[in-house]
Formats: structure tokens, C-alpha cells, sequence
């Protein structure tokens, strides 16, 4: 199959790249971001995906299958430049998807859409609405973007559309939200506050996009692994030390004394926690995690040794 | 290992049929190290502090999904925690009967933690719905936070049932297993609750007694369960239906609540008997004095 991936630059991009072009796809990617060390089967476009050249390649290479990773988090864009990439880059890729005869197209969304609050279920089944827009507005526009895929699913009949809504990575890469959170020596947490995390190891996480390239599943689907730990657990285990701080400390602390810079609404996510149900991506694909979450946290901790 | 952990409870936290991960944590955050702390400090209340007498425990199921139904007995949850501790103690394995608590105390630091810790969840239909999906055991207490604001004098009455409990038993093809509690208001006798204090304290009301804190009382406590209740549909059906079953089991537990009434009125004659006999025979007996 001919499988255009838009983002392809991002770890997660390049891993499912890889792991594509070893099951014998044609891979092609499309990202503003370099990707040096590309193997040489894998056909790169430095493109923006807003921009004509990215049409262009709809248009001349016309791949079966999308997968769309070029959307970004508030961890790496200021807003405005953010709200651009997501929603018009999600727009831009369904709207190419629709005139160049795209069979199938993968949005890559993530748990985060159904945001934390005190009174959010746990274990998220499809259906739960987005709290995320009141608890954690700079979200906003990931879940807006999530929503827009899921419009192609009555607006584009002819196209096979799967919304994937992934719990956090962590890994060796130490690529995503929490591996990122977790980097420092000492992990802040609200005191008296524990909630549960759920996270995947990197290698699953490309298993799971693949298998939804395989089975071509159509729908909304969650996607999960091992089952969800205490984030004191994860901050251990990852052989961090949780420095747990007053709710008004910490928003006072926030970055200041080495403490990331975290929008106010993003302790919502460390107070509370956001669980998914994935078992209808199970059914739908017969998908099996390979790696627990020992591994996955022993893995990021032998990659990320913390120093002194 | 902690010195608040009896060794004989981890042994039996231990056997809980629940799929614990490496780190002794559930899919739902509870946490085997927090049960046998907490059962510990449970066991001391339920076999010394207060005396709690308990009819029916072989109604629970040893397995599979059920829901606990019963009514709220004083201003803070000690009905909750002698059905929980009942459950851990009297059954064989043993079970977590795991609560839907108020929204408020996952906003409150610690509070939430430990409820979660514990197995304790915030009280949402989507959670429970996948706990009896898990074949787990539910407790459930259809009157609410009107329940537990009882004053005194209505501490053996029933408030008004909400009917959720009843449709997603039938939804999910759950027995239900009544029961009925007294002591309750005797241990924590409300002459009035605060709303004003509950609001500083980021509760709905806050119970007063008479010697002012909802600290409870050490008097004897009964827990009677009735045989399970099965009710046959989907869940969808109109109000007029649903009201009429819940108001079966509403009239279960009332019937309930009377024989722990008597069972407990016998109980305390009986010790006040040997009490006067103690005295009789001229030992100046201890004058345990109680409310009825």
C-alpha cells in the first residue's frame, strides 16, 4: 500500500514510517521538519501540509492511506501558530483526502481530549464528551481537531476514516507529554493528590497505528496499553523524586525553581486522572500491548538516567 | 513493611481476588498497601470500638458483580465502612465492596486519594457501569447525601431513593442485595447540620452533635443483609416501573432496619442483664450506658 504520513518528522512519525517500510508499504512523508537520518526507501516532501507543494503530492504520488501525526502540543507551539497547524493542517489533509481518492485516512488524536476534572469517569468510553475545553482551554484546539477528523466520518462516506485517541508515550525516546514532564530530577506533584496515569511504551503505540492501517477499522477508537499507575508510582519507577507541593505553591512555583512552564489549566492533569476504556480497539483489531508498564518506566529510566 | 499494617490483614489483602499490577495497584487505583492500613485500622472499630452485629453476610456472592443496596445510619460514613470491613472479614475469600462517594471529596487533598487508594470512587453511573462490567462488588446507598444529613430522631427512617441504582442493575443484569443498618445515628447522634461549615470545608453540610464533632460514639452497630433481588428488563423502562421496584427494595431495607432494631434492643438488654448481675454478685460492673 502507498501511505502518505503528514508529520512524519515527529519520533512517533519516524517510527511508524520504519515500521511500515519493513512490512513492505510505500512510504512517503511530508513535514517542515528535517529528518536527516531517513532510511532510503522512505520518500520525504519538506513541505508544509497548508501549503500548495503538500497538495502536490496528494496529487502526484495519490496514496491509499493517510496517516496524520502533524499536529502539535502546547508543550512545543505558542497558541496561535499551534491553532493554525492543528486545525488547518487537520482541514488541509481530509480536504486532500476527499479530491485525490484517498481510501483510508488514520487521525492520530489523544487521550488528553477527554481532559481531568474531579467528577470525569474513569475509564472513558468513545462517547464521553470533551471536557478538556473548560478544564484545560489551551487544549481547545487538539480536541477541536479530533472532532473535525470525526466529521469525515458522515461529511467523506467514501473515505474509510479512523480516529485514534492515544494514552500518553513513554519510552527510551522519551518522546510526549509525560516523558517530557518527567525529565527533571525531582517531579512536582500536588500534594495530596495521586491520580492515575495512563501511558503506553512507543513500541506499541506504532504496533496499534499499524494494526489500524492493517484492519482498516473505521470509527473513534481509544487506545491504550498496560493498565493506568499513580503518578507517584510513575514518578518512582522512573527513578525520579516526587516533590509533592500545595495546590497554591504549585501554581505560584510553576516555572520558577527549575519547574516546567505549565498553562494553569494543565494541573487539572496531575490532580485528576484521565483513563480510557480501549476495548473496542482490542475487538476491532485484536490488538495485544507487548511491553508493561515496568518495562516501558524501567526502559525510560535506563535512557534517561537522572544526574548527580 | 509499615507498623500500621497488621501482617495477618496484608496476608488477606493478599487474597482479594483482584488483578493487582507488580506494584499492587488496581485498574482503579487501589492500592494493596493502603487496604491492609486501612483494614487494620477497620478491624480495631468493627471488633473493639463499636460491637457490630452482622445477619445475612452469606447473601453476598463470592463472586461475580452484585450491588450492596442499603440505607444511610449517621452524619459521616461509618455505614459504608462496617459494610466494606464486613465484606473483607465475614467473607471467604475475601471481598472489596467498593462505594460511589460524594464528587466532593475528589476535590479535597487527601481525602480523594485515600477514598481512591482504598477502592473508593467518585460516585459516577459511567464508573460503576464499568465496575459490575468487572465483575465487582458495588455498594450503594440510593439515598445520597439526604441520607446521611438524618437528625437524630429520623435515624431509623428512609429518605427518598434516587432510581439510577435500580435501572443500571437491570442495564447490567446485577443482583441486588439489600441491607439494612442501625447505630448509625446512635454513634453519631446530628441535632443539626451546619451548611455555613460545610461550605468552608468544601462539604455539602457538615453533621453537629452534641459534644459538638461528628467524632462517633463506641455503641453496638447492626448490619443485617437479605437474601439477593433480581429484576428482569433493560433499564429503559418508564418511571412508573422503575419506582415500583425501587420502592420494593426501599420496603426490604425498611424491614430490614427493624430486625437489626430488635436484634440490637435484644443485644443491649441482654448486656444490661449482665450487667445487674455483675452487680448482684458485688462487682461494680462498667455502666456502659446507651441510647436504646
Amino acid at each position: 500500500m502507498r501511505v502518505l504520513i503528514p508529520g512524519i518528522g515527529g519520533v512517533l512519525g519516524q517510527r511508524v514510517a520504519r515500521r511500515l517500510l519493513e512490512q513492505g508499504h510505500e512510504v512517503i512523508g511530508i513535514d517542515r521538519r528535517p529528518w536527516p537520518d531517513a532510511p532510503p526507501g522512505i520518500e520525504l516532501h519538506n513541505v508544509d501540509i497548508r501549503k500548495r507543494a503538500a497538495e502536490d503530492v496528494f496529487r502526484k504520488r495519490r496514496p491509499q492511506a493517510v496517516i496524520h501525526m502533524a499536529t502539535v502540543t502546547h508543550l512545543v507551539e505558542k497558541t496561535a501558530e499551534r491553532y493554525k497547524i492543528n486545525l488547518g493542517g487537520t482541514r488541509a489533509v481530509f480536504e486532500h483526502c476527499r479530491d485525490w481518492g484517498v481510501e483510508h485516512a488514520i487521525f492520530v488524536g489523544r487521550h488528553t481530549y477527554y481532559g481531568a476534572a474531579a467528577d470525569s469517569p474513569l475509564y472513558h468510553k468513545e462517547e464521553d464528551p470533551p471536557m478538556a475545553v473548560t478544564t484545560f482551554p489551551e487544549l481547545s484546539d487538539l480536541v477541536a481537531a479530533d472532532l473535525y477528523a470525526c466529521t469525515a466520518l458522515w461529511r467523506l462516506p467514501n473515505l474509510c476514516t479512523t480516529v485514534l485517541r492515544m494514552v500518553y508515550t513513554l519510552g527510551p525516546t522519551g518522546h510526549g507529554t509525560l516523558a517530557t514532564f518527567l525529565r527533571g530530577r525531582h517531579v512536582p506533584m500536588v500534594l495530596g493528590f495521586d491520580p492515575l496515569f495512563h501511558f503506553m511504551h512507543e513500541e506499541d503505540v506504532t504496533t496499534a497505528i499499524c494494526l489500524a492501517l492493517e484492519k482498516r477499522v473505521q470509527g473513534v477508537y481509544n487506545v491504550a496499553g498496560p493498565q493506568p499507575v499513580p503518578l507517584s508510582v510513575v514518578v518512582r519507577g522512573t527513578g525520579r523524586a516526587p516533590i509533592p507541593l500545595p495546590e497554591f505553591a504549585f501554581r505560584a512555583a510553576l516555572g520558577r525553581f527549575g519547574l516546567p512552564r505549565l498553562p494553569p489549566g494543565a494541573l487539572a492533569h496531575i490532580m485528576y486522572p484521565v483513563v480510557v476504556d480501549s476495548e473496542a480497539f482490542r475487538a476491532a483489531t485484536g490488538f495485544v500491548h507487548q511491553v508493561d508498564e515496568v518495562r516501558a518506566m524501567e526502559e525510560y529510566r535506563n535512557a534517561f538516567p537522572v544526574r548527580g | 513493611m509499615s507498623l500500621l499494617i497488621d501482617p495477618e490483614i496484608a496476608a488477606r489483602v493478599d487474597r482479594l481476588e483482584l488483578p493487582f499490577n507488580a506494584y499492587g495497584v488496581d485498574p482503579y487505583g487501589a492500592s494493596k498497601q493502603h487496604l491492609a492500613r486501612l483494614f487494620t485500622l477497620l478491624r480495631f472499630l468493627y471488633r473493639h470500638y463499636f460491637s457490630v452485629g452482622v445477619e445475612g453476610i452469606e447473601h453476598v456472592p463470592a463472586r461475580g458483580r452484585a450491588m450492596l443496596v442499603g440505607n444511610h445510619s449517621g452524619g459521616i460514613a461509618i455505614d459504608g465502612a462496617m459494610v466494606i470491613t464486613s465484606c473483607f472479614f465475614e467473607l471467604e475469600p475475601p471481598r472489596l465492596a467498593q462505594g460511589m462517594a460524594e464528587k466532593f471529596m475528589a476535590q479535597t487533598p487527601f481525602m480523594g486519594l485515600l477514598a481512591t487508594r482504598s477502592g473508593q470512587l467518585t460516585g459516577l453511573v459511567e464508573t460503576a457501569e464499568h465496575l459490575l462490567h468487572d465483575e465487582r462488588l458495588l455498594m450503594i446507598f440510593p439515598e445520597g447525601a439526604r441520607g446521611t444529613a438524618k437528625l437524630y430522631p429520623e435515624r431509623n427512617t428512609l429518605v427518598h431513593f434516587g432510581s439510577g441504582f435500580m435501572r443500571l442493575a437491570m442495564k447490567t443484569r446485577t443482583p441486588i442485595i439489600p441491607f439494612g443498618f442501625v447505630g448509625g445515628g446512635e454513634a453519631i447522634p446530628t441535632i443539626a447540620n451546619s451548611y455555613a461549615l460545610g461550605k468552608l470545608l468544601g462539604a455539602p453540610y457538615v453533621p453537629i452533635t452534641p459534644w459538638g464533632v461528628a467524632l462517633p460514639a463506641p455503641v453496638r452497630l447492626e448490619l443485617t443483609y437479605s437474601a439477593p433481588m433480581n429484576f428482569d428488563g433493560t433499564g429503559t423502562e418508564e418511571d412508573e416501573v422503575i419506582e415500583g421496584y425501587v420502592e420494593q427494595v426501599k420496603q426490604r431495607i425498611a424491614g430490614l432496619i427493624e430486625v437489626g432494631r430488635e436484634r440490637r434492643r435484644k443485644a443491649l438488654a441482654w448486656s444490661r442483664d449482665a450487667e445487674d448481675e455483675a452487680r448482684i454478685e458485688g462487682e461494680t460492673g462498667g455502666t456502659k450506658e446507651e441510647q436504646r
